[in-house]
C-alpha cells in the first residue's frame, strides 16, 4: 500500500468581492484522518471544503495534496472526491449509473463500470437497490449511494458538506457510525463539515472550530474539547460554563462544578432552574455579576440533597478544571 | 346545505360549459360538415365520404402535408436550437436573479407587437432593393440582389423562427432553473467536461421542458396560415393555406375534411412525442 498524502491548508483565503469569507487559515492534515470542520453558518467552513475540493476558486494562499500544489487544478484531478449536501445524485440515472457516471465520464467501458460500480455498491450495502432511480430511496439510502459515488474515483481525501445534516435525528446517530467505520476501513482522509458539536465531537480524529472566517482552535478532539482557548470555543462546543471572574474569563465544564453549601464556595448562588434529563439533572443557577451557569450533576448527587428553586447554594471547583480564555 | 357531489359539478361546471361551447362543439361541428356534400353554387347536409376521398387520393394533399411537415422540421430544429442556448445562457450563466428576470423580460419584448406587423417589417428588409442585399451589395459580397431572401421558403421558416422561438425558450428556461446547481458540481467532481456535462446531465434533465416547447412550436407552425401566405408571397402552400383557400371559395365541406386530417395529424404526432418523455412532473 502506498503512503497517504497529507493536506495541507497555506495562508488560505477566499474573497468574494469586499467581504471575507475564509481570512488566511492554515492548517496540516495528517493523512487517513477523520477531521471535522465546526462553526456556525457563515463561518467559512463550507467556502474552505468547496476550495479544497476545487468548486470555488482560491483567492490567496495554496491548498496542497501529498506537497502538491492542486490550488488551481480542476476538481477531478485534484484527488479530492466531494460528497455535496443534499446529495445531489442524478435524479434521472439509476443508483448504479450514478456510482458509475465518473468511470463513464473518463470513456470507461460499460462491463468494467458496471462492476466497479457493483463493488462499491456493495461496500456501502446498497446492492439490492442498485437498479433505483435516486427519488425511490430513502435519505439514509441516497447518503449510501453519494457515498459510493464519490468513493469510485478512489479519492485520497473525502470532503463532506454537512452529510448528516438531511437526516432525522435518530439515522443521523445510525449513518455517523458507518461514516466513521467506512473511514476505518478505507484509511483515506475524510474532511467533514458541520455545525452540530455532538456530530463532530462523536466523529472526528480532529477538530478545527472557525468563526469569522478564521480558525479559533484546533486540534485533537479531545484536546479541544477539554482545554478550549476562548469563550467562543467554550460555548459552541458546549457543555461548558463562561464565567467572568476578577482575574478573567474561564471556561468551567458543567459537570466540574460541585455545589456546596451557601457562603463555603467559591462563588454564591441562587437556584433559577432544575431540569431532569433521567441519568442527570442540569441546575442553573445566576452568580454575581448577572451570569448564568448551569451544573450537571448525576441523579443520585442531586437527589441525596435536592435544591429547590430560589434557595441560595455555593458553587466550587478543582482548580484545574478552569481554563483561563482569551477573550 | 348543498351536498359535496353536486357541489363538486357545481364548481366545474363554467369551465366545462366553456370547452363544451368553445372548443367540443366547433370541432364536432367540423367533423359533421367534413361529411356534407357541396356543389358549385351550395352546401348541402349529407353523409359522403367524397371529401375524404378526394382529399386523400389527390397528389397535391400529399405535397401540401410535405411541405407543411417541412416547414414545421426546420423551425423546430432552428427553435430549439436558438431557444436551448439562450434559455441555457439565461439559467446558468447568469448569475443573479435580477439580471435573469430583465434579460427574460426583454426577450418577450418583440411580443408586444402584433404577429403580423413583426412579419411584415422583414419585408423592407429583405426585398431585392431591401437593406440585407443594398448591404451585402455594397460590401461587394454579392454582384446581384439574392431573389431567395424574400418570398421563399427561407423567408418562410426566418419569420417562423422569429416568431416562435420564445415559445420553445420558455418552457426550456423553467426546467433548467429546476435543475439543482449542486447537480452541474457533481458532474464537475466527477471529471465531467463541459459537453459531457451537457449531454449527460442537462439535457436528460432539460428533456420535460423542450417537449413542451416542441409541442407549442409543432402547433403553431402546422396550424399556420398566415405566415406561409406572406412570407412566400402565396408561392408556397400548407395545410391552413388549402383549408383557408377552401373556405375563401365557401368550400366548407372539403375544409372541413382537410380540417380533421390536420388535427388527427398533429394529436398522433403529439401522442408519439409525450410516449418518449413523461412531461407531467412540469406541470
Amino acid at each position: 500500500m502506498t503512503l497517504k498524502p497529507d493536506l495541507e491548508l497555506v495562508s488560505l483565503v477566499k474573497r468574494y468581492g469586499e467581504t471575507v469569507a475564509v481570512d488566511g487559515i492554515s492548517y496540516h492534515f495528517d493523512a487517513g484522518t477523520y477531521a471535522c470542520l465546526l462553526g456556525p453558518s457563515g463561518c467559512g467552513k463550507s467556502s474552505t471544503l468547496r476550495m479544497i475540493a476545487g468548486h470555488e476558486s482560491v483567492s490567496d494562499g495554496a491548498v496542497l495534496l501529498g506537497g502538491r500544489d492542486v490550488s488551481h487544478l480542476p476538481p477531478a484531478k485534484r484527488g479530492t472526491a466531494m460528497m455535496f449536501q443534499n446529495y445531489a445524485l442524478f435524479p434521472h440515472l439509476s443508483v448504479r449509473d450514478n456510482v458509475a457516471f465518473s468511470l463513464k465520464m473518463q470513456g470507461t467501458d460499460a462491463t468494467t463500470r458496471k462492476s466497479r460500480a457493483n463493488e462499491m455498491l456493495e461496500l456501502v450495502d446498497m446492492l439490492p437497490l442498485a437498479d433505483r432511480l435516486p427519488a425511490q430511496l430513502s435519505g439514509g439510502q441516497q447518503q449510501r449511494a453519494a457515498l459510493a459515488r464519490a468513493l469510485i474515483t478512489k479519492p485520497e481525501v473525502l470532503l463532506l458538506d454537512e452529510p448528516l445534516s438531511a437526516l432525522d435525528p435518530f439515522l443521523r446517530i445510525k449513518m455517523r457510525a458507518e461514516l466513521r467505520k467506512l473511514q476505518r476501513e478505507l484509511g483515506i482522509t475524510f474532511i467533514h463539515v458541520t455545525h452540530g458539536q455532538d456530530e463532530a465531537l462523536a466523529l472526528a480524529d480532529e477538530i478545527v472550530v472557525m468563526n469569522n472566517a478564521r480558525i479559533e482552535q484546533a486540534g485533537a478532539t479531545r484536546t479541544v474539547f477539554e482545554a478550549p482557548k476562548t469563550a467562543f470555543v467554550a460555548r459552541f462546543l458546549g457543555s461548558h460554563n463562561v464565567v467572568t471572574m476578577p482575574e478573567g474569563k474561564i471556561a468551567i465544564r458543567t459537570d466540574a462544578l460541585r455545589i456546596r453549601p451557601a457562603g463555603a464556595a467559591r462563588l454564591p448562588a441562587t437556584v433559577t432552574a432544575i431540569e431532569y434529563q433521567g441519568t442527570h439533572v442540569a441546575l442553573t443557577a445566576s452568580i454575581p455579576g448577572d451570569q448564568e451557569v448551569t451544573a450537571l450533576l448525576s441523579d443520585r448527587d442531586f437527589f441525596d440533597a435536592p435544591k429547590m428553586e430560589g434557595e441560595a447554594i455555593g458553587l466550587d471547583w478543582d482548580a484545574q478544571e478552569a481554563h483561563a480564555l482569551a477573550g | 346545505m348543498i351536498s359535496r357531489h353536486v357541489q363538486g359539478w357545481l364548481m366545474a361546471a363554467p369551465l366545462t360549459l366553456v370547452l363544451a361551447v368553445f372548443l367540443l362543439a366547433p370541432i364536432v361541428m367540423i367533423v359533421v360538415v367534413s361529411f356534407w356534400g357541396a356543389t358549385e353554387w351550395s352546401i348541402y347536409p349529407a353523409f359522403l365520404w367524397d371529401n375524404y376521398d378526394f382529399l386523400l387520393t389527390s397528389k397535391v394533399t400529399y405535397q401540401v402535408f410535405f411541405n407543411t411537415f417541412k416547414y414545421a422540421a426546420i423551425t423546430w430544429a432552428c427553435t430549439l436550437l436558438i431557444g436551448f442556448t439562450v434559455a441555457y445562457y439565461l439559467a446558468f450563466h447568469i448569475r443573479s436573479t435580477t439580471w435573469q428576470i430583465a434579460l427574460f423580460l426583454l426577450c418577450t419584448i418583440p411580443f408586444l407587437t402584433s404577429n403580423i406587423i413583426r412579419m411584415i417589417s422583414w419585408i423592407p428588409f429583405l426585398g431585392r432593393n431591401g437593406l440585407a442585399n443594398s448591404t451585402l451589395l455594397s460590401w461587394g459580397v454579392i454582384d446581384a440582389p439574392l431573389e431567395w431572401l424574400l418570398f421563399s421558403d427561407f423567408s418562410v421558416i426566418l419569420a417562423f423562427v422569429h416568431l416562435y422561438t420564445l415559445f420553445m425558450v420558455v418552457p426550456i428556461f423553467n426546467t433548467m432553473m429546476r435543475i439543482d446547481p449542486a447537480l452541474i458540481e457533481a458532474a464537475t467532481d466527477a471529471g465531467a467536461s463541459g459537453w459531457q456535462t451537457l449531454r449527460h446531465v442537462v439535457i436528460p434533465l432539460t428533456k420535460p421542458g423542450i417537449m413542451i416547447g416542441t409541442i407549442f412550436v409543432l402547433a403553431l407552425v402546422m396550424g399556420d396560415f398566415i405566415t406561409v401566405r406572406f412570407m412566400s408571397g402565396s408561392q408556397s402552400a400548407n395545410v391552413g393555406r388549402m383549408i383557408q383557400n377552401d373556405i375563401g371559395l365557401l368550400q366548407y365541406p372539403s375544409a372541413s375534411a382537410t380540417a380533421v386530417i390536420l388535427l388527427i395529424t398533429v394529436l398522433l404526432l403529439i401522442g408519439t412525442l409525450l410516449r418518449f418523455v413523461d412531461i407531467r412532473k412540469e406541470l
